[in-house]
């Protein structure tokens, strides 16, 4: 048992290494190299944090997603441990951004929160994976509650678009993507080193992700394991 | 067709209970007229402000009136382990899902046909001729909401404290519904046509169609769960 958990430990350790490095680097370049925005001055730094913390988030519903599909296609457990993972980190990096957002928009717009489309999706986003993992906790059999989230994690991630297209058309006010517009190439409105700050960033919040996951995961095998050492001790 | 067979059969078991108990629809209604009540005391609207407020009140009322009806839908099923036998009749669940889904849609859309005249009683609202196209608005978003509560309302069968769960669970993913409905029935109000709203139409059926879609193909693991 030890001596086969002890590689993936070791490439845990080298991926979390990895995460930090990267991070300090992207804090480094974001905060001393990119140049200061020409209209919001020095307090637009903190986009190098908001936008890699809600793609990352992002990408965790996606996997609750995916973890949740395969669960109830092959009923595997380590699926339904993937999901659940994937959603606690998914709520973390929501809030994140949400109190990173409002500390920017403060200075910026003045207010602290305000019902614009964007803002109002990542709150409802909060509140559906909070509602997934409520579910969770309260049902008390396993594997029931592993169906039970699964369900509504295909089932959120299917609303999610409909939810986007309703508080678009209802309204917006958050400003314009400035780096994946439709109409030019991110090279030509936006000065490199930001880019390069965004992209560093944007790297080490994903190893950053991959390592906290990895842990979450390894918390939800343990307890399965001390599940099963007390059935077996008859406890 | 053995699947719409199957959905009378179970639609019609519930309608006759209901029809001979009388618990849930009376419920719904009561406390749909209750909450007007008490929307009109806490809000105290001039009059020429309540058109504007009534689409959000009134969609208030049902989402709350409708919670109250999903919450009852399955005690049925619950009480002598019925939901047990039910699964072992040789049913398909896709039936089972559409049948609840229509029950509680009949239900909702009873104490919708009183509480929206009533409505238009108690805030002395005048547009009687619109009634038409706001009742073809609250149609689909009922629909909507059925569909997606009926899954839901199964999901949390089994949970702890289901009934404080199950609003937790099922209000933000209705956030299309609830935006769609308001803004179609605030532009019918407003302009006496569905003019830009034809597009909140739209994606309230496009709601309706994806849910009732997936209700029926997942719902044998929605109710084992």
């Amino acid at each position: 048992m030890a001596a086969s958990t002890q590689p993936v430990e070791k490439r845990k350790g080298i991926l979390g290494g990895l995460a930090v490095v990267a991070v300090v680097i992207g804090l480094y370049w974001s905060l001393a190299v990119a140049p200061p925005d020409a209209y919001q001055g020095e307090v637009q730094r903190i986009m190098y944090l908001h936008l890699p913390s809600i793609l990352t988030a992002y990408l965790s519903y996606f996997l609750v997603f995916v973890g949740s599909a395969m669960y109830l296609w092959k009923r595997e457990k380590r699926d339904d441990l993937l999901a659940h993972a994937a959603a606690e980190l998914g709520v973390l990096f929501t809030a994140l951004t949400i109190i990173e957002g409002s500390i920017w928009g403060k200075p910026t717009w003045g207010v602290w929160w305000t019902w614009d489309a964007r803002l109002t999706l990542t709150a409802i986003l909060l509140l559906i994976y909070a509602g997934y993992l409520m579910l969770r906790s309260l049902i008390d059999d396993e594997s029931r509650a592993a169906s039970a989230a699964a369900i509504l994690g295909i089932i959120g991630f299917l609303d999610i678009p409909l939810i986007h297209m309703s508080v678009y058309w209802w309204r917006t006010l958050h400003q314009p993507p400035s780096i994946l517009r439709p109409d030019k190439t991110p090279w030509e409105t936006v000065h490199p080193s930001l880019l390069t700050a965004l992209a560093i960033s944007f790297v080490g919040f994903i190893l950053l992700y991959f390592y906290l996951l990895s842990l979450r995961y390894r918390v939800g095998e343990m307890r399965q394991e001390i599940k099963a050492l007390r059935l077996e001790r008859g406890a | 067709m053995e699947l719409l067979k199957h959905t009378y059969l179970v639609l019609s078991k519930d309608l006759l209970l209901e029809l001979r108990r009388r618990d849930s629809v009376l419920t719904m209604f009561f406390f749909g007229t209750l909450l007007l009540f008490v929307f009109h005391f806490s809000f105290d609207l001039p009059p020429d402000k309540v058109a504007e407020m009534a689409p959000a009140l009134l969609w208030l009322a049902f989402l709350f009136t409708g919670t109250l009806g999903l919450a009852q839908l399955f005690q049925a099923e619950r009480e002598n382990h019925c939901l047990d036998a039910l699964l072992l009749s040789p049913l398909d669940r896709g039936a089972l899902f559409l049948a609840k889904t229509s029950f509680n849609l009949i239900l909702m859309l009873l104490v919708e046909l009183v509480v929206m005249p009533l409505f238009w009683i108690l805030f002395n609202l005048s547009a009687w001729n619109l009634l038409p196209q706001l009742f073809l608005v609250t149609l689909l978003g009922t629909i909507g909401f059925c569909v997606l509560g009926t899954i839901m309302s199964a999901l949390t069968l089994r949970a702890r404290a289901r009934e404080l769960l199950l609003p937790l669970v099922l209000f933000p993913l209705m956030i299309p519904v609830i935006l769609a409905t308001i803004r179609c029935m605030e532009s019918v109000l407003k302009n006496g046509e569905f003019g830009d709203a034809v597009s909140w139409l739209k994606l309230l059926l496009g709601f309706d169609v994806i849910f009732m879609t997936v209700g029926v193909l997942i719902f044998d693991w929605v109710i084992e769960s």
